[in-house]
């Protein structure tokens, strides 16, 4: 009960500041990539806030799956575990970055597979900025993420 | 005629001899302390035959492994973030490795044998169009194999994941050389370098 109470209220907290945000929508921009799957699979998108206030992603949903939400993957001591991810808040100028091994929108009951070289439209609501659609390339499902080939470690 | 303290001895004795028994029993039954060094320690090794089932629905002996190097991984099919990205990891390391999909072989086992059927699984596989091996069985047969590969696994409750729980398993890369012998491991957070380079040795 009490750990319950702990986790909540930063969660209320955060939302009573989005709440409290003056009226003008925050913008948000929307880019990313799926990975192919069968009966689910896994999408990644970049939010950047280029508002003058914070917004929160509330929900994602697309036509191609029965359900979809963002889940958090960790790395624990060497045990790869995944939960459902707390609140997703974007203060003005920053940017929520999903990828590989970390926060993926996770696509539960996918109508038909989904195949490489198609494209998964993907809709997002937010506090602030309402709902944004957008249709995201699908990658092999061994892709790291579409600008793989730029990546220099 | 017992005084009152002499019977509580007497009580007290025999539950001591109980509890000893008991102790006894547990000792004697218990399977012999592992003879596995430590991690680290020379001799120290994980892996060992198994018989699973392929993704053809026919037995798979872990002896069909023998005469080529292979790199392991334990996970499950309706993990759409770490277990893809492993796999797809470990293919893209063998193709920059440039000895052909025959350097070493792709072992993938399901830590989820309930949902991994051989069907489920060979179709999840197909889709990363290198030659990966799955592996299922029984819930007991692969809880054993990923024991004997040093892998923990739990079923966690999750309403928002498919079926109302995901897993929690051990992220590695267990290796083992041609002579099906442990050699190493990757670790699910280990850089491409150094991993490219204990695949290197492994297939030298």
């Amino acid at each position: 009960m009490l750990a319950t109470m702990r986790l909540t209220l930063p969660i209320a907290a955060a939302a009573s500041i989005i709440a409290a945000s003056p009226a003008p929508a925050a913008d948000v921009m929307v880019s990313g990539w799926a990975r192919a799957g069968i009966g689910n699979a896994a999408a990644y998108v970049t939010v950047h806030n280029h508002g003058r206030s914070a917004d929160r992603l509330l929900s994602v949903s697309t036509p191609a799956a029965a359900m979809a939400s963002v889940h958090d993957s960790l790395l624990v001591r060497g045990v790869a575990t995944m939960r459902p991810a707390g609140p997703l808040v974007i203060a003005p100028g920053q940017s929520l970055a999903m990828a590989p091994g970390g926060k993926h929108i996770m696509l539960m009951g996918l109508k038909g597979p989904l195949r490489p070289g198609t494209r998964l439209p993907l809709t997002l609501r937010f506090a602030g900025a309402g709902t944004v659609t957008v249709t995201v390339p699908v990658l092999p499902p061994g892709a790291i993420g579409p600008a793989e080939a730029h990546r220099g470690h | 005629m017992a005084t009152e303290g002499v019977r509580r001895l007497r009580w007290l004795l025999w539950a001591l001899v109980a509890i000893g028994a008991v102790v006894l029993a547990v000792l004697l039954l218990r399977p012999p302390a592992s003879q596995q060094p430590a991690p680290g320690m020379p001799g120290f090794t994980l892996g060992g035959p198994f018989t699973l089932t392929g993704t053809d629905g026919k037995p798979f002996s872990s002896t069909q492994l023998a005469g080529k190097p292979y790199a392991i991984f334990f996970g499950f099919t309706h993990c759409p973030d770490v277990c893809p990205t492993t796999l797809g990891r470990l293919a893209k390391l063998r193709q920059q490795l440039g000895k052909g999909d025959d350097a070493f072989r792709i072992v993938f086992v399901t830590v989820d044998p309930a949902r991994d059927t051989p069907k489920v699984l060979g179709d999840y596989l197909q889709l990363f169009g290198t030659p990966i091996i799955g592996l299922t069985g029984s819930e007991a047969e692969v809880a054993q194999v990923a024991k004997n590969h040093g892998i923990y696994s739990a079923k966690v409750k999750d309403p928002s994941a498919p079926g109302g729980y995901t897993m929690d398993h051990s992220a590695q890369v267990l290796l083992f050389g041609a002579d099906g012998k442990f050699v190493g491991t990757i670790a699910g957070d280990e850089g491409e370098a150094p991993a490219l380079a204990k695949l290197k040795r492994l297939t030298s």
